[in-house]
């Protein structure tokens, strides 16, 4: 059984000035009907340019883009790295929607937002500008915009932030899409207003049974919707699993070091917070070893230079566990 | 921790709208209404609340960088509210600030060096051994490199600017340190480190902060009382355990449940309070209780009456109907 | 809408009221008398006083600046018996070196001047805003560098070496008869006359200003593409086409306004160095002649408001314009 959409071996890089910057590297993953996959990760760890990846939206002319990203559907499976522009285009906002960080910025100010869905519904479908315009107050309604049959003529400026990204949301699920990518959906928003809009995410996933790629630094939002998790660190993935496993028993010193630094609400106050300790690595001629190893409190445990010298590569540390580590889980553990 | 270094009483700051070629006077937003606040020496407070609520107008009004419309401002017993910029000038050296964002809040044109020097050229302080070293000195205890004394911002990442903003507010030995979200630009590895950094330099320095941010975990963690804000007015005040453990005020009580905890057992088994609506506008805001559109308690009176401050274990509390 | 578009008219208004008055306060402090000056070559004091009192500048400056501004809505009339002389309203004076009124004076240049405006305009917007959406759209390729190489000269050369290399070129492949000209044709009569006439002066200013519009337009569209909404506009599926000349241009070229309505306002003052180029007598030809040659005060003063009232007008347009594009203007 092919899954929904397949990463293969993406790597993503962007020539520069000062050398060849690679985005992601070596990224392979999956995702199915009706579950959440969160990417987890800090500026620079590729988790953005890797969703940029799967809706075919890079510029070629400025990115190396190699491997592959399947996407099926309709029992056809679409290579997005080597299929035809056009091929993409119909996909992206049919079969793959996305919503992004700032929704202030992210609708045309000049289109009313009742345009800006119609125009999408057009996309994608056959059907008089009164039909789109039908859809667009249905989807309105069906995301929570009170009164939606006259606000469906107002302008982008004249909602708030988490109603922008209600409507936002409206726009990417009107063609019904199998995969919703959200992009750090709710890190410009207030907490009171993230917690909105991640129960409309979740509404909105049982409603159209699709799969939900989720974006985002925050381990609070991670633990709160996904059912899987991919860490990423320098454009590489270094943990996967489910959000029990990583969250209970990380088994990437990386994933390990992140969930101890996060400060917490329901913890005792005046704890001193656990850091990691350095900066992440520039992406450029990264070294041809661990890209955590400068950081990482285990490397000292693995015998000889091999963090150093040695890339890790992707193992299977329990079932359905994945990590990038020398070290083995019961190590880790045991050091831990 | 028994003198005050910093009394906010009754703080207003209103800012006029105009518009119109003539500039006639539309309205009034009311940032900052009648806002009452302490901070102890050595202690950290934190002043949180979602955008919009005033918290960061609070910040720059106290440092003077707005004119406040009426209420007092008490610096180490000195009433600062109605000084003018070149009285406020040997004060600045005891009131920092630290910025939000690492990026824009440095001179680009400057190095390091120079940007950290400049406190002491502005006040016309030359520090005992000299100021090349002291600056050296004090990128050293931002754990930065000290050698690094002649790069310029660019070089530098968003979790190391924000160490030389922290040099720069240092440097004059300060009381008293403004923190407008110190930490919400950085990363998470990298949020850690300079939480770490700001409570070392507090036991160091002997400092207290106002620290003005919206990430409540942050704020638990390094404050040792919060203040609780929603447009322009204080909800609830209290001690650090105590707002956690027990908010009082339905709007702690709503934003508190909102943060989502990383553990995905207790997220998913928690009761999460939403809450309806959006923020009203601060140019219109509701009668009575400014809360009470989006609150599941309201009542007649919580539309008529603005509700006092009133004491509930060791809170503050402005609510008819606290917890 | 409406209560600030008759607000800002009648902002225009009083604009060009002060203006008047300021520009009659600078002509009365100037050491020119017209009254000497329309006397002619057998001049004595009796006809200067004669004359000072037909040109109804024997009495105060204030009452002359009233005389005007009533002349202007009631027409006025100058002098009495045979040599009496009538201009009807709008009546901006009389100007004796053209022996007529000032408005007829204007009326007789503004067909030029209009026709020179909007030839140009309209050349140089098709050529501005296409070429920088090409240059745009091909960043750092060899089209953007020639572009550049192209705003670089066109922005450079002054306008009088550009009209006169263009004038001469012409001239020698006789496609430009000195003779005949900037004599009116009419388009009706002779459409072939009627473009011999313009097409090189409008080729001159469109590429003077050409330039711009394509250093514009490049800069613009280049500067949305990275907006936040055309990321969006390719993920919900938009073709390049549409997300280029439906999305990207919409809110590229909204500046673009404020520049085409305030340069095409301003040229329909008179582009002085165009037209005396190449021989047009358009309004900036006649000012040129009235401030260096004749003296000739009412003829300034008429062109000089004139041109100010199409300044204002059009920065009026142009407010319009942009409220009418961008809903934040509009709705606030």
């Amino acid at each position: 059984m092919s899954h929904l959409l397949e990463v293969k071996n993406l790597s993503v890089a962007f020539p520069t000035e000062d050398g060849l910057v690679q985005a992601t590297d070596d990224l392979s993953f999956h995702v199915d009907l009706g579950e959440t996959l969160a990417i987890v990760g800090e500026s620079g760890s590729g988790k953005s340019v890797s969703s940029m990846a799967i809706m075919g939206l890079h510029n070629p002319k400025s990115t190396q883009i190699s491997g592959q990203v399947l996407i099926s559907s309709l029992g056809h499976s679409t290579d997005v790295v080597t299929a035809s522009s056009e091929e993409v285009r119909r996909l992206r906002g049919g079969t793959v929607s996305m919503i992004f960080q700032d929704p202030m910025s992210a609708l045309h100010p000049y289109f009313t937002i009742g345009n800006q869905i119609s125009e999408a519904w057009l996309l994608h479908n056959d059907g008089t500008k009164a039909d789109a315009r039908k859809k667009a107050i249905e989807m309105l309604d069906l995301v929570g915009i009170s009164d939606a049959s006259n606000r469906v003529d107002a302008y982008p400026h004249q909602f708030s932030g988490g109603m922008r990204q209600r409507v936002m949301i409206a726009m990417a699920l009107v063609n019904h899409p199998k995969i919703l990518i959200a992009d750090e959906p709710t890190t410009a928003l207030d907490v009171t207003v993230q917690a909105q809009i991640l129960k409309l995410l979740k509404d909105m996933q049982h409603e159209f049974n699709m799969a939900v790629i989720l974006i985002t630094h925050d381990l609070g939002v991670v633990a709160e919707v996904a059912d899987r998790v991919n860490v990423m660190y320098a454009g590489r993935l270094v943990e996967e699993g489910s959000v029990n496993e990583i969250y209970k028993n990380p088994v990437h010193p990386y994933t390990i070091g992140l969930l101890a630094s996060v400060p917490r609400v329901d913890q005792a106050h005046g704890t001193r917070l656990k850091t990691i300790p350095g900066q992440p690595p520039s992406l450029i001629s990264l070294p041809g070893g661990c890209a955590f190893e400068p950081r990482c409190e285990f490397a000292k445990f693995v015998p000889g230079n091999l963090c150093k010298t040695t890339r890790p590569q992707v193992e299977e540390k329990h079932t359905g566990h994945l990590a990038r580590c020398h070290l083995s889980a019961a190590e880790i553990k045991a050091h831990q | 921790m028994s003198e005050n270094i910093l009394e906010v009483s009754n703080l207003r700051k209103y800012f006029d709208i105009s518009g119109g070629i003539i500039g006639r006077k539309r309205h009034t937003v009311k940032a900052v209404d009648g806002v009452d606040l302490t901070v102890a020496k050595g202690e950290t407070v934190g002043l949180v609340g979602e955008s919009g609520c005033g918290k960061t107008t609070v910040g720059r009004t106290i440092l003077k960088l707005y004119e406040p419309t009426a209420g007092s401002i008490i610096f180490e017993g000195e009433d600062i509210t109605k000084y003018s910029q070149r009285k406020m000038k040997p004060l600045r050296a005891q009131m920092q600030m630290i910025f939000q964002d690492p990026y824009s809040s440095l001179n680009p044109r400057h190095t390091v060096g120079d940007i950290v020097a400049a406190s002491f050229a502005i006040h016309k302080v030359t520090p005992e051994g000299g100021v090349k070293k002291t600056v050296q000195g004090l990128l050293e205890r931002v754990g930065l490199n000290p050698e690094h004394i002649n790069r310029f911002p660019h070089e530098f990442s968003g979790g190391q600017r924000q160490r030389i903003g922290i040099a720069r507010a240092i440097a004059l030995r300060p009381k008293l340190i403004i923190a407008d979200e110190p930490v919400s630009a950085l990363d998470v590895s990298i949020q850690a480190q300079v939480v770490n950094l700001l409570d070392d330099l507090q036991s160091e320095f002997g400092l207290s902060y106002l620290i003005v941010a919206h990430d409540l975990s942050v704020v638990q963690h390094i404050s040792d009382r919060v203040v609780v804000m929603y447009l322009g007015k204080v909800m609830e005040v209290a001690r650090t355990e105590d707002l956690f453990k027990s908010p009082h005020h339905p709007y702690t009580k709503a934003l508190l449940s909102a943060v989502p905890i990383p553990d995905p057992t207790i997220e998913r088994s928690r009761e999460r309070i939403t809450l309806v609506g959006d923020l009203p506008s601060p140019a219109n805001p509701p009668t009575g209780c400014v809360f009470n559109t989006r609150c599941w308690k309201a009542q007649d009176i919580c539309r008529n009456s603005v509700p006092a401050q009133r004491t509930v274990g060791t809170s503050t509390v402005a609510c008819h109907f606290p917890e | 809408m409406l209560k600030y578009i008759s607000k800002r008219v009648f902002y225009a208004f009083v604009m060009l009221f002060v203006l008047s008055m300021v520009v009659y306060l600078i002509f009365g402090l100037v050491p020119i008398d017209p009254a000497k000056l329309s006397c002619g070559t057998h001049c004595n004091p009796v006809v200067v006083e004669a004359n000072r009192h037909r040109l109804g500048l024997d009495i105060p400056l204030w009452h002359q600046w009233w005389n005007f501004i009533m002349g202007l809505f009631q027409g006025r009339t100058y002098g009495e018996g045979a040599a009496m002389i009538h201009c009807p309203a709008p009546a901006f004076g009389y100007s004796f070196p053209n022996n007529a009124c000032v408005t007829e004076v204007m009326a007789g240049a503004f067909p030029f001047t209009f026709t020179l405006a909007v030839g140009a305009f309209i050349l140089w917007m098709t050529i501005g805003i296409s070429f920088g959406i090409l240059a745009a759209r091909k960043k750092g390729t060899y089209i953007d560098r020639l572009s550049t190489a192209f705003v670089l000269i066109g922005s450079s050369l002054p306008i009088f070496i550009l009209g006169l290399l263009i004038y001469i070129t012409a001239f020698l492949l006789h496609l430009i008869d000195p003779i005949t000209q900037g004599t009116w044709v009419s388009p009706l009569s002779d459409p072939i006359g009627f473009f011999r006439n313009f097409i090189f002066a409008w080729i001159t200013l469109a590429l003077a200003y050409a330039a711009i519009y394509t250093r514009l337009t490049r800069s613009n569209v280049i500067e949305t593409s990275t907006e936040d909404y055309i990321r969006t506009a390719r993920a919900k599926g938009v073709a390049e086409r549409d997300v280029l000349y439906r999305h990207n241009l919409r809110t590229a070229l909204a500046p673009l306004i404020t520049n085409a309505g305030l340069d095409f306002g301003g040229l329909l003052g008179g582009a002085i160095i165009t037209e005396r180029v190449f021989q047009l007598p358009g309004l900036g030809y006649m000012s040129i002649k009235a401030v260096l040659r004749d003296y000739d005060l009412p003829l300034i003063m008429g062109t000089t408001l004139l041109a100010a009232a199409f300044f204002i007008f059009f920065n009026l347009i142009v407010d319009i314009a942009y409220a009418y594009l961008d809903p934040r203007v509009r709705l606030n």
